[in-house]
């Protein structure tokens, strides 16, 4: 499963590692994340992401 | 103790009834990891005087004795109750360890970013935490503290601290300025100057997050906070029409730009200068206003901040075995990390025998998703007239995309 980074700190949300401490479990794919799930370290919204 | 009111008078300023600045005045440094600091800089912290008696933030670790002498003008330092850290970086928590020893506070409040931030520095899980989310009031007697994170202004933990009933805002690094002076208010000193100081700030450290300045902006309009004074961590306390602040930050983050073109040059042997003047008559005949920037003697933070308003940034470097000048590199780089937006560009460059640097300035340009003017002007050794001609054009050619984009 494809990582996304952060367009405003930098972040890469990695699927394998998921966001436990948002409730996202390891295993969640990029496309799967709520839609008001935000970046855990800035804030920005799902939209703020790109590929890696 | 007994303290002389007059010398009380002169250092520790009383911001608002009970509200007392008790920060440090850097006079001497003058490179603030890579920005340069021509006339230093002050780290601000506030001391509030009520039941929970609260201070905001701290100062640079060198400068812990400059805030406790601060602090014991006003309050024996362990009568304070509470310390707020609206941020994490060294120059305003490098005092915390030895200010948490002298003090013992019963809380420390920050974000939860704030908490993660304090334990990766200091590595001390013993202090008292007390984690607040964006909206989050304490009462400390006579007033009421409101938190309102700012995450990535310009760290993930910053946050706001609004004293409700002073109607103040202390507003962490957003709204300073790098500027060491006696005086501690906007009015106090001179009113182009202050704003060319935060103009610099702005461009060199909230560049990049202008799009969350504007959502910060529009949020804040939104809770209808009454705003009286704001008091930042760096620089003079906006007292006097507080709002041209904001207002000035409305405008960078959308950082519109002007008629103008930047043209930023380093040179071995005056060839790429030659070339850098061409490009400037060029674009002068066209009617943009330009400022021509040299690396010898311009300072890459002074580049960003002419950076911020010009359309057009059209840069040239000589090749040196087989690439560009080290000093455009370096600028290369800060630059594209501030990612300045809606640029034209165009590179430029003279060399010897292989010309490396100015596809390389270019592909850089394109990184930065500049609309870059064709493959640029490269001449060998030093241009002839016909060579610089061709810099005219381009200086001509830009001129005219420039005014095209920017109506009068």
């Amino acid at each position: 499963m494809e990582k996304y980074v952060c367009q405003v700190c930098g972040y890469v949300y990695d699927p394998a590692s998921g966001d436990p401490d948002n409730g996202v479990n390891p295993g969640t794919a990029f496309a799967d994340l709520p839609a008001d799930w935000v970046c855990p370290v800035c804030g920005a919204d799902k939209d703020s992401f790109s590929p890696e | 103790m007994l303290i002389n009111v007059e010398e009380k008078l002169r250092t520790v300023v009383e911001i608002k009834n009970g509200v007392h600045w008790v920060g440090a005045v850097d006079w001497h440094i003058r490179d603030f990891h890579g920005y340069s600091t021509n006339k230093g800089t002050t780290y601000n912290s506030y001391l509030v005087l009520d039941d929970k008696v609260t201070l905001f933030d701290t100062v640079k670790k060198p400068f812990k004795n400059d805030m406790l002498h601060n602090i014991y003008k006003v309050i024996e330092p362990s009568k304070i109750d509470y310390l707020v850290v609206n941020h994490v970086e060294p120059d305003h928590s490098g005092s915390i360890p030895e200010i948490l020893e002298a003090v013992k506070p019963e809380k420390v409040f920050c974000s939860a970013r704030g908490k993660k931030a304090l334990l990766d520095h200091y590595h001390r899980d013993d202090w008292p935490y007390e984690v607040v989310e964006s909206g989050a009031e304490i009462s400390i007697g006579k007033r009421t503290i409101s938190f309102l994170e700012t995450r990535m202004l310009h760290w993930p933990d910053s946050m706001f601290s609004y004293l409700k009933e002073d109607a103040l805002l202390i507003s962490s690094d957003a709204f300073g300025q790098h500027w060491a002076t006696s005086e501690r208010f906007n009015d106090e000193v001179d009113g182009p100057e202050l704003m060319s100081h935060a103009v610099k700030y702005y461009a060199n450290i909230l560049l990049p997050y202008s799009g969350l300045v504007q959502k910060l902006i529009a949020d804040v309009q939104k809770m209808n906070l009454e705003i009286d004074m704001i008091a930042p961590d760096h620089g003079l306390i906006w007292r006097t029409n507080p709002h041209q602040i904001v207002e000035a930050y409305y405008k960078w983050s959308k950082q519109e730009c002007k008629r103008k073109a930047l043209v930023i040059f380093d040179t071995m042997w005056h060839s790429t200068e030659m070339m850098a003047k061409a490009i400037e008559d060029g674009l002068i005949e066209s009617g943009i206003s330009v400022k021509v920037m040299s690396l010898e003697g311009d300072h890459r933070s002074d580049v960003i901040t002419e950076l911020i308003d010009s359309k057009a940034v059209i840069i040239g470097s000589p090749t040196l075995n087989n690439g560009m000048l080290p000093r455009m590199a370096d600028l290369l780089c800060y630059m594209k990390g501030l990612r300045p937006i809606d640029k034209f560009g165009a590179a430029f460059g003279s060399y010897g025998w292989s010309g490396e640097a100015v596809k390389q300035i270019a592909k850089s340009m394109e990184e930065m998703k500049m609309k870059v003017f064709g493959s640029g002007v490269n001449q060998q050794f030093v241009p002839n007239h016909e060579g610089l001609k061709k810099c005219v054009d381009l200086g001509r050619e830009i001129g005219r995309a420039i005014k095209e984009a920017i109506p009068d």
